[in-house]
């Protein structure tokens, strides 16, 4: 199992060598995100913003304005919260060729702290009119987004997390913006699930069936645009949904899911699991996972306790 | 030196670009005027800059506006937006009767510069701060490409405040970008800021703190790897020569900063050093003594004559 970010990393360098209009600046954090591979095979076209990541979105939209494809690179937090206004006027607004990625996403990015930690990042990304909010489970998922966002003319968020995650797709896996990914049948409840914690969903959803429950995992790995109607279709008949992401329950996955199928018919119940509007702090991964409920065996115990208080009322 | 060597100097001003330029800061009362919006003392500060810069410097066509060979310019202060569009209309970017819709819904004339919207703009810009990163960004790319290029960006004195500035300041020297111009409009105001005090008259304008009292920042600039040049804003010769030896490059590969001293409201006795002046509806009354002030029979031909709609519509 392959660190996410070393498949950023080496797939940067690929997009390197097939199209010489990529580029790279990094916010001093090359060896830590892995873009140091990209600075290797590509030095002329690498470019050390230093600890100052501002300018280093600036940078990249005139870069941009001059036919470059830049991918700009730090710890997600330093993008969603410390540039966010040259990403407003200079990217978004501007509908500048930039790739944010947001490495280090997530809950699990080593015991850093709540500084480091961006629980909000999916909310801010997406109420930002003219972004693409990617947040991909695996490898071959993270590799056809990079194919698209390096052919695509405009901004797009991307983020990814930096160990290794399980494979739940293989290598004929092909993107398109919008979709939503069935990736498990079940009648009795919809799990809906974003970035790697998709697989870890999928995991709760075995316990579930051993405990015969038939759970529905659904993946929706592009937070904006969105295909709604095929959200809505892929949890039609459900009349509990329950969110799980590794970010704030408030305006990331769970907001959507609840805004989306609260917009058209009669709306299932929602279950948001995810950080309840608190902050991270320095801790191992499986610390994380439990203190927030986001561990298989938490979300399938919660899901069960649903279901039963479902029952006796 | 021989006598074959001695360059001649040229006159002190080329009457073109003084009209231009007074044509252009009335342009910018009428429009801010009749918008009932925007910015008066920004514009009229660096009017002569921008001028010079237009209409003899930047190598740009307005019949080709996304030529991917011209020059590049950032209106880094884009609170001076109606400057910018007078001054774009004039050099034919747009028809000068368009600039009656500046600040209008569906306008390509927004309150601030929109590149989305017109052609001619190079960045969009407003939130103060930004704009030297950009050309920081056209600059290395300009580089990497090997294309001869050279990227402009108009801050204003109050604005290199924000710290994102220093930040791009850093780079540009780090990158060596000598394909990068700085102009500072060192109009020695801001919006509000603070008020004079006896320790601060004696180098303030009017009523209000110059933002960097006490500070030198020519000093600051060149500590920090930049070539500085001081000029006076609204001398022709002055800004001409900043310009070609900007362009000209540096043998130390430095990106170059020209400070240029200006004042605020610059054209208009009313305005002229004055901060209540930064943004301002004029009265009929200021708006008549205005006409008044930038020559009235001019202006008269000027509104009366039908300009030629050479604007690049996109």
């Amino acid at each position: 199992m392959k660190a996410m970010r070393d498949v950023w990393g080496e797939k940067l360098v690929e997009l390197g060598a097939r199209d010489g209009r990529t580029v790279v600046l990094d916010g001093d954090l090359g060896n830590s995100t892995k873009v140091d591979k990209f600075a290797k095979a590509y030095p002329e076209r690498f470019f050390q913003m230093g600890i100052a990541e501002q300018n280093l979105v600036g940078a990249a939209a005139g870069l941009a304005s001059v036919g470059y494809v830049p991918w700009t690179s730090s710890f997600t937090v330093f993008f969603t919260h410390r540039a966010i206004d040259p990403i407003r006027m200079l990217v978004a607004q501007s509908h500048a060729n930039v790739k944010i990625v947001g490495s280090y996403s997530g809950l699990l990015i080593g015991a850093v702290g709540k500084t480091h930690l961006d629980v909000q990042d999916l909310a801010i990304m997406r109420a930002m009119p003219d972004m693409t909010v990617l947040s991909p489970v695996d490898e071959a998922e993270l590799v056809a987004m990079m194919d698209w966002a390096q052919a695509y003319d405009g901004p797009v968020y991307l983020r990814i997390v930096r160990d290794g995650v399980p494979d739940v797709f293989d290598s004929s896996y092909a993107f398109t913006v919008g979709a939503v990914h069935r990736i498990r049948h079940g009648a009795d409840v919809a799990l809906v699930s974003t970035g790697p914690q998709s697989a870890r969903v999928l995991a709760a959803a075995d316990q579930l069936g051993a405990h015969g429950v038939a759970a529905a995992v659904v993946h929706v790995p592009c937070l904006k645009p969105l295909d709604e109607d095929a959200l809505r279709d892929s949890l039609a008949g459900h009349d509990l949904v329950v969110t799980v992401e590794e970010h704030s329950v408030l305006g990331g996955l769970g907001g959507l899911v609840a805004e989306v199928l609260t917009a058209k018919g009669a709306a299932p119940r929602i279950e948001r699991i995810g950080i309840n509007d608190t902050w991270g702090e320095s801790a191992g991964n499986d610390f994380m996972l439990t203190k927030h409920g986001l561990a298989p065996e938490l979300i399938s115990q919660r899901v069960l306790g649903v279901l039963s208080s479902r029952v006796a009322s | 030196m021989t006598s074959d060597n001695v360059v001649h100097d040229e006159p002190d001003v080329r009457p073109d670009l003084a009209s231009v330029a007074q044509q252009a800061r009335w342009q910018v009362i009428k429009t801010v005027t009749g918008a009932k919006a925007g910015h008066i003392g920004g514009p009229l500060s660096m009017m002569d800059l921008l001028v010079t810069l237009y209409f003899e410097e930047l190598r740009v066509d307005p019949s080709d506006p996304r030529d991917p060979n011209r020059d590049r310019f950032v209106l880094s202060k884009g609170h001076a937006a109606v400057g910018l569009y007078s001054v774009l209309a004039l050099r034919g970017f747009l028809p000068l009767d368009e600039l009656a819709t500046f600040d209008k819904g569906d306008s390509r004339l927004q309150g601030h510069p929109d590149v989305t919207r017109l052609p001619g703009l190079d960045s969009s810009t407003g939130s103060l701060g930004q704009g030297l990163s950009a050309g920081v960004g056209m600059a290395l790319g300009a580089k990497l490409g090997q294309k001869d290029f050279h990227t402009w960006v108009m801050l204003g004195d109050g604005e290199i405040q924000e710290g994102m500035v220093w930040e791009a300041v850093q780079v540009a020297a780090r990158y060596k970008l000598a394909n990068l111009t700085a102009i500072v409009d060192r109009n020695g105001l801001q919006q509000f800021g603070l008020p004079s005090s006896p320790e601060t008259t004696p180098t303030d304008r009017g009523d209000r703190r110059d933002p960097w009292f006490g500070v030198d920042l020519a000093a600051v600039f060149q500590a920090f790897g930049w070539r500085v040049v001081e000029i006076d804003g609204h001398d022709y010769q002055q800004i001409r020569s900043a310009y070609k030896l900007a362009r000209s490059g540096d043998y130390e590969k430095r990106p170059t900063v020209i400070i240029a001293h200006t004042a605020k409201g610059k054209g208009l006795s009313l305005a002229e050093g004055a901060y209540a002046w930064h943004s301002i509806v004029p009265t009929a009354e200021d708006f008549e003594r205005a006409r008044q002030e930038l020559d009235p029979d001019e202006l008269d031909m000027l509104d009366n004559y039908p300009t030629p709609q050479t604007g690049a519509l996109s």
